[in-house]
């Protein structure tokens, strides 16, 4: 379907399918069995200038005044995850770590880590879930101690998408635990301040390509400066970067089941049983069928989200819930399908349709389950009925 | 270092077929791209500007719809782009091409070094380089597949040979044609596309280069095709079938029966 | 403009639209139309059309000299320490038969530092009737310029007809050189060259489109007429220890020297594997070889047989195989009496660096693929199956 991008969005669409295909495509396979951070694919993604499509230009990135971007970062991240769900990390999760920067910062931090990560020469990582602290953020018990010109850091951050490998780093910690939600604080932190480490680094199921690390503080002094807005803001402005940022999870399981419906029809045209293709069976045309109405409504759902964020909505939250929840199921319903479909192959390794079904169903999981995205809308539908009064 | 590229626009020869009634080329949907082995004398220029500054400038002659390999080439990095367009040029063999091309970079002056790819995917013949280098009168290295160092007015580089390669070393300016092995394209960038759609691309005709008329097109071409025909096509021969081991077997007999092992 | 359609004659039947190789007709109107820039003056339509409603005015080259008084076929004769190469031979033979179709003194002229004594002897017994040789220590090795001003200069003075060369990266650097100082034409990779009886020309034929058409051509207006000639094409003669001939030695002139360009090194690292223009036997794997490490048991194939190994496209742009193995029409084009295809498709490209092979054998699990179709043997099957059998069946 024609989405009417603009000259823009497409070139950025058209730049990341060259680079999926190029520099993705050959060794996908590979970083997933050895479960290693492709710095060479990233390197080629910064090349190509893909870095920066969600950042202002202003900071070096293509965005122009007062625009979000978040259709272009949707694009790419859709491309990228088309072959690969779990290198197009790279860039989805650094984007997670920067939109609280793009909201919240002050000049002075948006000219000091902007530039370098439109230009990819930095990535970046968001932390706030801890081990007990998952879905109820509010959970979270890092601390962080004013202390003179200082906060003191400590505490543990647990399954933390490119930690390790990210330069910049935004924590959420509690300044004040006594004041519940409003006791939360933003921070920047650099990768190698004293008293910032990592902890292990995470054997996963799928997206085995992205780094994932637990970070540890302790007794990690930064300076006042890498406060993120004000002091008790923290969860406010996490959650106001999901509703930005759920649309780049979203983007990265639509394009985790959009390629495995391509594959898989393309699979069904040539894997010929009992002297003809099996796609001449009906019954699997239905169920490529039911998986392309999946795909195309996610693609929908994801693209007039992105578009209604970028003109200017910021009450998006039971949209930008809607889109991940969606395209996320349809993710791992459609990678489930497409394995199907491949039958025996599809379940071998050597092929690389299985890798997209467990690649799929972390985007149900992270981001906000789709639990909480669900208890998200429910709340949202409560809130415009009451407003209707 | 100021670099001039040549670049054509060729068919893209992996869709060109044969319709096998009439024997003709058919040309529905067959795409026109720019010659492979330029993008490699694209990228290496381009990789030499980004060492030691400087600029690109790519020309080429075609038709108008040329253009868009100029475009492609801009957004690879090249900053400028000469098209020589001009109906006189039509049925130019490479005598004429020569002559056409080393015109136009005349006109441009100021080069310090020219590259070309070795050869182009549907003349094949490797030819235009050459003239190019006669006509300017400067000198010339083909197949090369390393550029070692390039400092001081000169340059040293590896010529692929049939045993090997050649270390040469050549004064500046000097036409240099390329092969596959010289580097790895690059991919557009954003940015680069972004270029490229607002480049403005210079036109030139065989009067803005100041050209013989009777050296270009047909008139100034001393060769010419007399006639086009298909090629025998080969044959299939034949299914040697059976388990593996017989497979194996039939084949190894039927070669040593021919003679051929 | 050249081609002229005559729109009251035109009857719009559409037959040269059918039999243009290029695609440059279409009907507009109902009548023929051309499109210039896709037009290559071939004139096929002209000779098609029942109603005589296409004129191709040819323009021609001017002949500005007295071009009967060109004679003599000249074939350079490429050396590297003192050997000539098996083309330059190939193409002595060639020109005796050229020779044969219209008289004509065969001439091959080499370039060198004298190092070889024989070599004009060698020339000689391998068919040529004269030698023309220039032995000067600054010619030991190939250098542009220096070696087009030398032939340019022969040239220029002696007037050959035709001059044939071999078209190695040697041949390929100083012809079109020449030929543009000599403003003259050249055509390059020629598959056939002729004597046109009637018009005495040297009729020469050769691929374009990826080998999709073939195409003679002819350099009617200017001398001499040049032509390059890929190795294997044709046949070298037996030694005959019987010919005789004279060899004229050329004094080199110092102001042919040119310093603008210089080899530092020669480096030969093919190693001891057989060049793959030269082999006889070429086992050439492609995508179907599935990785880099599969390409041992090709080796292992080809150490059985005494030949060489090559590659596709595909192997070479995966990074199984070093570029130097590919064959096609970016890569080398080989001509071996039997080629033994694992586990490559056959596209266009391929194809035309391997199709004249005398014998193909192709092994693939797909039995439609084209180079399947076209094989003169062709073995469906798993090829990491069979090759094993074959190299077991072959040391038995």
């Amino acid at each position: 379907m024609n989405y009417f991008l603009t000259e823009t969005e497409q070139m950025i669409k058209d730049t990341a399918r060259e680079v999926a295909q190029k520099y993705i495509k050959p060794v996908a396979a590979e970083y997933d069995e050895k479960n290693e951070f492709a710095w060479d694919v990233q390197e080629k993604i910064a090349e190509a200038g893909l870095c920066g499509v969600y950042i202002p230009e202003t900071y070096g990135g293509i965005c122009p005044e007062g625009q979000m971007g978040i259709m272009n970062l949707v694009v790419a991240v859709e491309e990228l995850s088309k072959v690969c769900g779990g290198i197009s990390l790279g860039l989805a999760a650094t984007a997670l770590g920067t939109i609280p920067l793009i909201l919240f910062g002050n000049e002075e931090q948006k000219q000091k880590y902007l530039p370098a990560i439109a230009a990819g020469e930095k990535l970046a990582a968001f932390a706030l879930t801890e081990a007990c602290a998952g879905s109820n953020a509010g959970g979270i018990q890092t601390t962080a101690r004013k202390e003179g010109d200082y906060y003191i850091l400590n505490g543990t951050k647990q399954w933390i998408t490119n930690g390790n490998v990210a330069e910049m780093y935004t924590v959420i910690a509690m300044t004040d635990k006594t004041r519940g939600a409003r006791g939360a604080t933003a921070f920047l932190v650099d990768k190698g301040t004293p008293g910032f480490s990592f902890g292990k680094k995470e054997n996963k199921m799928g997206i085995r390509a992205s780094s994932t690390y637990e970070l540890v503080f302790e007794d990690c002094k930064i300076p006042a400066s890498a406060i993120l807005g004000k002091e008790g803001h923290g969860f406010l402005s996490a959650m106001k970067t999901f509703d930005m940022s759920r649309p780049g999870v979203a983007a990265q399981a639509l394009g985790i089941a959009a390629g495995a419906l391509e594959d898989a029809v393309d699979y069904a045209r040539t894997r010929e049983q009992f002297g003809k293709p099996v796609i001449s069976n009906q019954g699997l045309r239905f169920l490529l069928a039911d998986m392309a109405m999946k795909v195309e409504t996610a693609r929908a759902m994801v693209y007039a989200t992105a578009r209604s964020i970028d003109s200017g909505d910021r009450n998006c939250s039971k949209e930008s819930a809607i889109a991940k929840c969606y395209a996320s199921d349809v993710a791992m319903q459609v990678t489930t399908d497409a394995v199907q479909v491949f039958g025996g192959y599809g379940y071998m390794k050597e092929y690389p349709m299985e890798k997209r079904m467990r690649d799929a169903k972390i985007t149900q999981i992270y981001e906000g389950t789709n639990q909480i995205q669900r208890e998200v809308i429910g709340q949202c539908l409560i809130k415009e009925a009451a407003a209707k009064k | 270092m100021n670099i001039i590229v040549t670049i054509k626009q060729v068919p893209d020869a992996a869709n060109v077929r044969i319709n096998p009634e009439t024997k003709t080329l058919v040309r529905e949907g067959v795409e026109s791209m720019m010659n492979p082995l330029d993008a490699y004398a694209l990228e290496e220029a381009v990789r030499l500007k980004e060492k030691l500054g400087g600029k690109v400038t790519v020309v080429c002659m075609g038709p108008p719809m040329a253009e868009a390999v100029l475009r492609e080439a801009i957004s690879l990095g090249a900053d400028e782009a000469v098209l020589l367009s001009d109906r006189a040029v039509a049925g130019s063999d490479t005598l004429a091409t020569s002559y056409a091309l080393s015109q136009t970079i005349s006109k441009l002056g100021g080069y310090d070094l020219i590259l070309g790819g070795k050869q182009a995917i549907d003349g094949d013949t490797a030819q235009v380089g050459p003239g190019i280098a006669v006509n300017l009168d400067i000198p010339q290295v083909t197949c090369v597949r390393k550029v070692r160092e390039c400092a001081d007015g000169k340059m040293v580089v590896e010529r692929m040979t049939e045993e090997g390669y050649d270390v040469v070393e050549v004064t500046l300016p000097a036409v240099v044609t390329v092969v596959k092995e010289i580097n790895e394209p690059r991919i557009a960038s954003l940015k680069g596309k972004m270029a490229a759609k607002r480049a403005q691309i210079k036109v030139m005709t065989a009067a803005d280069i100041e050209a013989d008329l009777t050296r270009l097109g047909l008139k100034g071409s001393p060769t010419n095709v007399v006639e086009i025909f298909s090629p025998d096509a080969r044959q299939g021969g034949v299914k040697i079938e059976g388990a593996p081991e017989e497979q194996a077997k039939s084949l190894v007999t039927a070669l040593k029966e021919a003679q051929l092992l | 403009m050249p081609i002229k359609i005559n729109k009251e004659t035109c009857v719009g039947c559409g037959a040269c639209v059918s039999q243009c190789p290029f695609g440059a007709l279409s009907l507009v109107d109902n009548c023929a139309f051309v499109e210039e820039t896709k037009c290559k003056f071939c004139g096929k339509c002209a000779t098609v059309c029942p109603c005589e409603a296409i004129t191709v005015v040819k323009e021609e080259m001017e002949a500005k000299d007295d071009l009967g008084s060109y004679k003599d076929i000249w074939v350079f004769a490429e050396q590297k320490k003192g050997q000539v190469a098996g083309v330059s031979f190939e193409l002595l033979a060639k020109a005796r038969e050229l020779a044969s179709q219209k008289p004509n003194t065969v001439w091959a002229v080499v370039l060198h530092d004298g190092s070889n004594a024989a070599i004009c002897d060698e020339l000689i017994k391998k068919g040529a009737d004269k030698v023309l040789s220039v032995s000067a220590p600054e010619l030991k090795d190939f250098d542009d310029l220096t070696y087009s001003n030398v032939l340019y200069r022969l040239a220029k003075e002696r007037r050959p007809e035709i001059i044939l060369c071999g078209a190695t990266t040697i041949g390929r650097a100083l012809m079109p050189r020449v030929a543009v100082m000599l403003k003259t034409g050249l055509t390059a990779d020629c598959t056939q060259l002729h004597i046109d009886p009637e018009t005495g020309l040297l009729i020469q034929t050769r691929p374009a489109f990826g080998g999709n058409i073939m195409a003679r051509i002819r350099c009617q207006n200017t001398r001499p007429q040049m032509a390059t000639v890929r190795h294997k094409v044709f046949a070298e003669m037996e030694p005959d220890a019987s010919r005789s001939g004279e060899v004229e030695t050329v004094p080199f002139n110092k102001e042919d020297l040119s310093l603008r360009s210089k080899v530092l090194e020669v480096v030969e690292n093919i190693g001891e594997q057989v060049k793959l223009t030269d082999a006889n036997i070429i086992v050439s794997g492609g995508r179907g070889m599935k990785g880099p490490e599969n390409f041992a048991l090709l080796k292992e194939l080809a150490e059985a047989l005494g030949g060489a190994v090559g590659a596709s496209r595909a192997a070479v742009d995966a990074g199984w195989i070093p570029y130097a193995h590919q064959v096609g029409q970016t890569g080398k084009t080989v001509c071996p009496k039997v080629y033994i295809a694992c586990g490559i498709s056959g596209q266009i490209q391929h194809l035309v660096g391997m199709q004249s092979s005398d014998v193909i054998v192709a092994i693939n699990k797909d039995p439609e693929c084209p180079m399947m179709k076209i094989a003169n043997y062709a073995i469906c099957g798993d090829l990491f199956e069979i090759i094993p059998l074959i190299i077991k069946e072959l040391k038995k």
